[in-house]
């Protein structure tokens, strides 16, 4: 298998493969992904409807309230939350709630930071792979 | 990249202070990676917000700190919660939520938090003090902290927040530095008369447009009268810390780091200046409110952030007003004040009381209407002062919402319709 390899910074460092989920806006959790489904209910979103369980979300960063941790870690435990994070720029609100989950029940949700020609090399349904380094490769 | 650590903090790692206070340093110290913190620092004093949504994952979190013998190691306030525990039953909250709800508070007060229950902490007790170095959560706590008592804390984010409390140790970074805290942009309060900047609703309509015009930036005031009370700037930081991620604002002559415009600005030049017009404010102002003028009005909310022993003086003030011309609060409309016992116990022993429940005013005490279910689904239009409220509310509650002054919100109980007659709007 060939493919592209990019190296990323892990934010919470794990290992997960996917489909890319790839959006444009940043997104705030809380109000912005149910807990329960894993879809992005926040219907200004232009993702608005799509849903992130178990896929690798690209997406610029969080944003709003800090009660995102909390909506993220709600989902890992629910088993909705993406299989991944790709961000652009880091969120400690999403960082946290991905650590706290870590620390609580043993399952994070990696978050890998990207350089923004990378970041938006990745297209939608492309086939991911994230190594515990930060390594990101689009399988081909 | 690795945090420097200390000896304490390697024995806080090393679970030599217990297992809960190992975990909450973990978490902290994955944290001040994520930040670039190249070392941890003391904090003195706490404020937890992770207590005030109930969910099963931060039930979970805090009763396992609290099995694991976590015990606070600085002195910890508590956020609303997402219970009235005393009188839940009156406002109809359901048996299960409430023996949740019961359950987080327990593991929180286990733990050795203070049961303040209120996010008017900086009203109410244990107020820090200037250049104090805190770890607070509660958006308009943490802007009313910073901006206008002058003590430093980061945005704490829930559960990160009993981390700092347990341990008395945070990532050193961002607003704990003196470096982090200057002014950025300038906003210039121009054409606006000095008697519209004395009403209430003028700081919750600024702040509101403050929140959302700053960014990321920390934005300096210039033109507020000095004699803007505490009710009016907490109303302000709960507005902009809801349209936006405010969490320091300075303000001329008002606030503590900025007797003048270099020192607002510690000598630098604003990267942007902004005029803010009467204008502006008219539109910020509409922009609060999705309710139209004359619709049905079926409930008034006050007290976001929770009321003051003042500001319940001044709706005595108001009622007795209306009162006195024979009028009543119309039968079809709830009228709830949200407070904290700290205020509560003052207006219990004060002269007013009765003006309040007479008149039908059902005060609500350790939570607020977004944590704990006791608006009703049959319930269509609020009315408040906030603009914390009126921000949240058509998304969170549902309802549609009319943005007013404490007068109008009075006026328009007794009526049974939206009415708003000030005469800036």
């Amino acid at each position: 298998m060939t493919g592209r390899t990019l190296p990323g910074k892990p934010i919470v460092a794990g290992s997960a493969a996917g489909r890319a989920l790839v959006s444009r806006e940043p997104l705030s959790f809380w109000g912005g992904i149910s807990p329960r489904t894993g879809e992005i209910i926040d219907r200004r979103h232009e993702r608005s409807g799509a849903n992130v369980a178990g896929r690798i979300f690209v997406f610029p960063q969080g944003k709003g309230s800090s009660t995102s941790s909390a909506t993220l870690m709600e989902s890992i435990k629910t088993g909705v939350a993406p299989a991944a994070i790709i961000n652009l720029k880091v969120d400690p609100i999403l960082a946290l709630g991905s650590i706290v989950s870590d620390e609580l029940y043993h399952k994070a949700v990696p978050i890998v930071v990207l350089a923004e020609k990378d970041f938006y090399s990745i297209r939608e349904d492309d086939s991911l792979t994230i190594e515990p380094d930060g390594t990101v490769k689009i399988n081909t | 990249m690795s945090v420097k650590l200390s000896t304490r903090d390697e024995q806080l790692l090393n679970g030599q202070h217990g297992k809960a206070a190992r975990m909450a340093m973990r978490i902290l110290v994955r944290m001040a990676e994520v930040q670039g913190a190249d070392e941890m620092m003391d904090v003195s004093q706490a404020h937890i917000d992770g207590c005030g949504l109930l969910s099963d994952t931060g039930l979970e979190f805090a009763e396992t700190l609290a099995v694991k013998g976590g015990k606070v190691s600085i002195p910890t306030t508590l956020n609303m919660g997402p219970l009235d525990l005393q009188n839940w039953r009156q406002f109809g909250v359901g048996e299960d939520f409430a023996a949740k709800a019961i359950r987080q508070a327990k593991a929180y007060t286990d733990m050795g938090c203070i049961p303040t229950w209120t996010c008017a902490p900086y009203q109410s007790y244990l107020t820090p003090r200037f250049g104090q170095q805190i770890a607070w959560g509660e958006s308009n706590a943490i802007c009313y902290a910073n901006s206008v008592l002058g003590a430093r804390t980061n945005r704490y984010a829930d559960f990160i927040d009993i981390c700092a409390a347990i341990t008395g140790r945070v990532p050193k970074c961002g607003l704990h530095l003196e470096e982090n805290r200057k002014g950025q942009i300038l906003l210039r309060l121009v054409d606006i008369d000095p008697a519209i900047m004395q009403s209430n609703a003028f700081y919750a309509v600024l702040g509101h447009l403050i929140g959302t015009v700053s960014g990321d930036k920390i934005p300096v005031i210039e033109g507020l009268p000095v004699n803007v009370s505490s009710d009016q700037l907490k109303a302000l930081c709960a507005a902009a810390a809801s349209s936006g991620a405010l969490a320091l604002f300075h303000a001329i002559g008002v606030t503590p780091e900025a007797n003048t415009l270099e020192e607002a600005f510690k000598g630098d030049k604003p990267e942007k200046s902004i005029d803010i017009h009467l204008s502006d404010l008219q539109k910020f102002r509409a922009d609060l409110s999705t309710a139209a003028e004359g619709d049905k009005l079926d409930l008034v909310v006050l007290g976001c952030p929770h009321f003051s022993f003042d500001e319940f003086r001044n709706l005595a003030k108001l009622i007795r007003a209306e009162t006195e011309k024979g009028k009543t609060l119309r039968p079809d409309v709830r009228f709830i004040v949200i407070s904290c016992h700290t205020s509560y116990a003052l207006f219990r022993r004060s002269e007013f009381f009765n003006v309040l429940i007479d008149f039908g005013v059902e005060v609500t005490l350790d939570t607020c209407i977004f944590h704990t279910p006791m608006v009703s689904s049959a319930t269509k239009v609020i009315m408040t002062n906030s603009g914390k409220c009126a921000y949240y509310a058509p998304g969170e509650l549902g309802v549609q919402v009319a943005f007013g002054t404490m007068a109008e919100c009075v006026d328009s109980a007794v009526r049974g319709y939206v009415c708003r007659k000030e005469a800036w709007v």
